[in-house]
């Protein structure tokens, strides 16, 4: 058997419904550590950034989940959906923390949507994943027929927005956000090939 | 000259963790009422605060926890991790440019000849975040006294140790090493400008910037360089860190100032730490507070061009 049998197996009896629940339940201990005052000195920061951190692992498992499949041979689809509205649960969360706590006035959210840069790039990425969210059910899926993958083919352009975003607030050169950045680069280009190849023959 | 400046401050205020802990206990009251009122308007406007009211020093284990000083990492915790691989003993400071006594001055022998006092201050961050510290150490002025100051002299430039084998965050380039501050002569002979050794009276401890680091209260955080290796008093402005990486973004001067935008943050209002999760933003002042103390230093100044 080869090694992506061997994983394939066992993982058919996983219920995608775990990461829904390890979303959800990793949400909530991060509250309540907040609300427990064991965020260290500054509980709206640490919240705000693990949520956002939450959200960019999200969306790479997100990417990952069809070159795994090309490339290995793993067949992870099945989770695929769980890991995109995890994902946009937790930048749902990254926003909300932000606004209420972080910034706390209408007035000056709006003014730094405009204003901040790495704020008008991540609120993008928001934007386009509204409608992936909305639509990531199986009655969509029905509805919409071929044009449900042109749709959700916006996944791409909200990754490099969510990457661009951590990447440009950041204080001073740091290789982490440039290696997560990389990365949601490269699965994509590796999407590229696949679908230019097969057009030739 | 020591004791040239005083806050008000009752020594009760200084120390007081159970004083602290009880108001922790009320803000957790308050927390829901004020979550719920959050997304109101901004308007809200606030007197200034001067040194009589700075307020109540955050607890040590919040000053000592939450740093930055990205030799060690950038994370905000890295330093309280790792700085304790810095070696501060022996420690010296070279001291030299336009100076009557140019040398290495021994840490040793630079407190044997300091008085120490107290001083607590507002300490703003950039990012927006503000603590209340107690500090312990000495004026600025009185080090440079100590090595005399030559007429002609305009600017003093600062520079942290680098030492690539104690310091884990400088493999990466973050900005360019070593860090590097700098202030005009007269900001540098100003009474607030303070070289600190202690933190609610024990020594200060490595990730704060062990074994002395600069403080100057009304900048932002980052002018305060930390593990001081040496003093150039100089004729010209010297170069500074974060001004050398993005000079549209940090200025020379660095005066915490809420009607300068940063491009990154908004810096009319801030969080002071140590409040919780709910916790409401204050609006800044001018000269983070200080606007009485020096304000003069820079009369007929656009703060906005020379930020
Ligand atoms: C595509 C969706 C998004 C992703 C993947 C994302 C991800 C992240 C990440 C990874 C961080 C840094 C965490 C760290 O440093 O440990 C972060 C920080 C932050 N994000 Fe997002 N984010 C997204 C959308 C948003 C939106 C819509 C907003 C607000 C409108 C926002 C506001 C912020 C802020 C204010 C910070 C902290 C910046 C600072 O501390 O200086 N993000 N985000």
């Amino acid at each position: 058997m080869s090694v992506a049998a061997v994983i394939n197996t066992p993982v058919r009896h996983i219920p995608a419904g775990l990461i829904y629940m390890c979303s959800l339940a990793y949400a909530g201990w991060l509250l309540w550590l907040g609300i427990e005052n064991r965020l260290g000195a500054n509980p709206v920061e640490a919240l705000e950034h693990a949520l956002g951190e939450a959200a960019l692992y999200l969306l790479v498992a997100g990417l990952v989940v069809t070159p795994l499949r090309r490339f290995a041979g793993l067949n992870l689809l099945k989770f695929r959906r769980a890991i995109g509205l995890s994902c946009f649960f937790f930048v749902v969360l990254h926003l909300l923390t932000w606004a209420v706590l972080d910034v706390q006035a209408l007035d000056r959210v709006w003014a730094d949507i405009l204003k901040r840069p790495y704020i008008t790039v991540g609120m993008a990425g928001f934007l386009l994943m509204v409608p992936l969210a909305l639509t990531s059910n199986n009655r969509s899926l029905r509805w919409l027929g071929a044009d449900w993958r042109k749709l959700h083919r916006l996944t791409y352009a909200a990754a490099v927005l969510g990457g661009m975003h951590y990447v440009m607030l950041v204080k001073g050169w740091q290789l982490r956000p440039l290696v997560f950045l990389a990365i949601i680069l490269v699965l994509l280009l590796l999407r590229v090939r696949r679908r230019a190849r097969p057009a030739k023959v | 000259m020591a004791y040239r400046w005083k806050n008000n401050l009752k020594e009760s205020d200084v120390t007081s963790e159970s004083a602290f802990l009880n108001r922790r206990q009320i803000m957790a009251g308050v927390a829901g009422s004020i979550a719920a009122g959050a997304l109101g308007t901004s308007a809200r406007a606030m007197g200034p605060w001067n040194a009589d009211d700075v307020g109540e020093p955050n607890e040590w284990e919040d000053i000592t926890s939450y740093n930055n000083y990205y030799e060690f990492g950038t994370g905000k915790g890295d330093p309280a991790k790792y700085a304790h691989m810095l070696t501060t003993k022996p420690w010296s400071v070279t001291i030299d440019g336009l100076v009557d006594k140019p040398g290495d001055y021994a840490f040793e022998d630079i407190m044997s000849k300091m008085s120490i006092e107290e001083r607590i201050y507002r300490f703003r961050c950039v990012e927006r975040w503000a603590m209340i510290v107690p500090w312990n150490g000495f004026e600025l002025a009185d080090l440079l006294e100590l090595a005399g100051v030559q007429s002609g002299a305009k600017y003093v430039a600062f520079e942290t140790a680098l030492r690539p084998e104690e310091m884990p965050g400088v493999s990466q380039p973050v900005i360019d090493w070593p860090y590097v501050e700098g202030l005009r002569l007269d900001e540098a002979m100003h009474p607030l400008s303070f070289i600190a050794t202690g933190i609610y009276g024990k020594d200060i401890p490595n990730q704060n910037g062990a074994p002395l680091r600069l403080v100057v209260p009304w900048k932002y955080g980052y002018k305060s360089i930390k593990s001081i290796v040496r003093i150039t008093v100089t004729e010209t402005e010297p170069p500074t860190a974060w001004n050398n990486y993005s000079a549209r973004e940090y200025g020379f001067y660095s005066n915490v100032n809420p009607n300068r935008s940063h491009p990154r943050w908004s810096q009319e209002y801030e969080q002071l730490l140590g409040q919780g999760l709910f916790a409401e933003k204050i609006p800044t002042r001018l000269f983070n507070g200080y606007e009485e103390e020096v304000a003069s230093l820079y009369e007929g100044m656009d703060l906005l061009e020379f930020h």
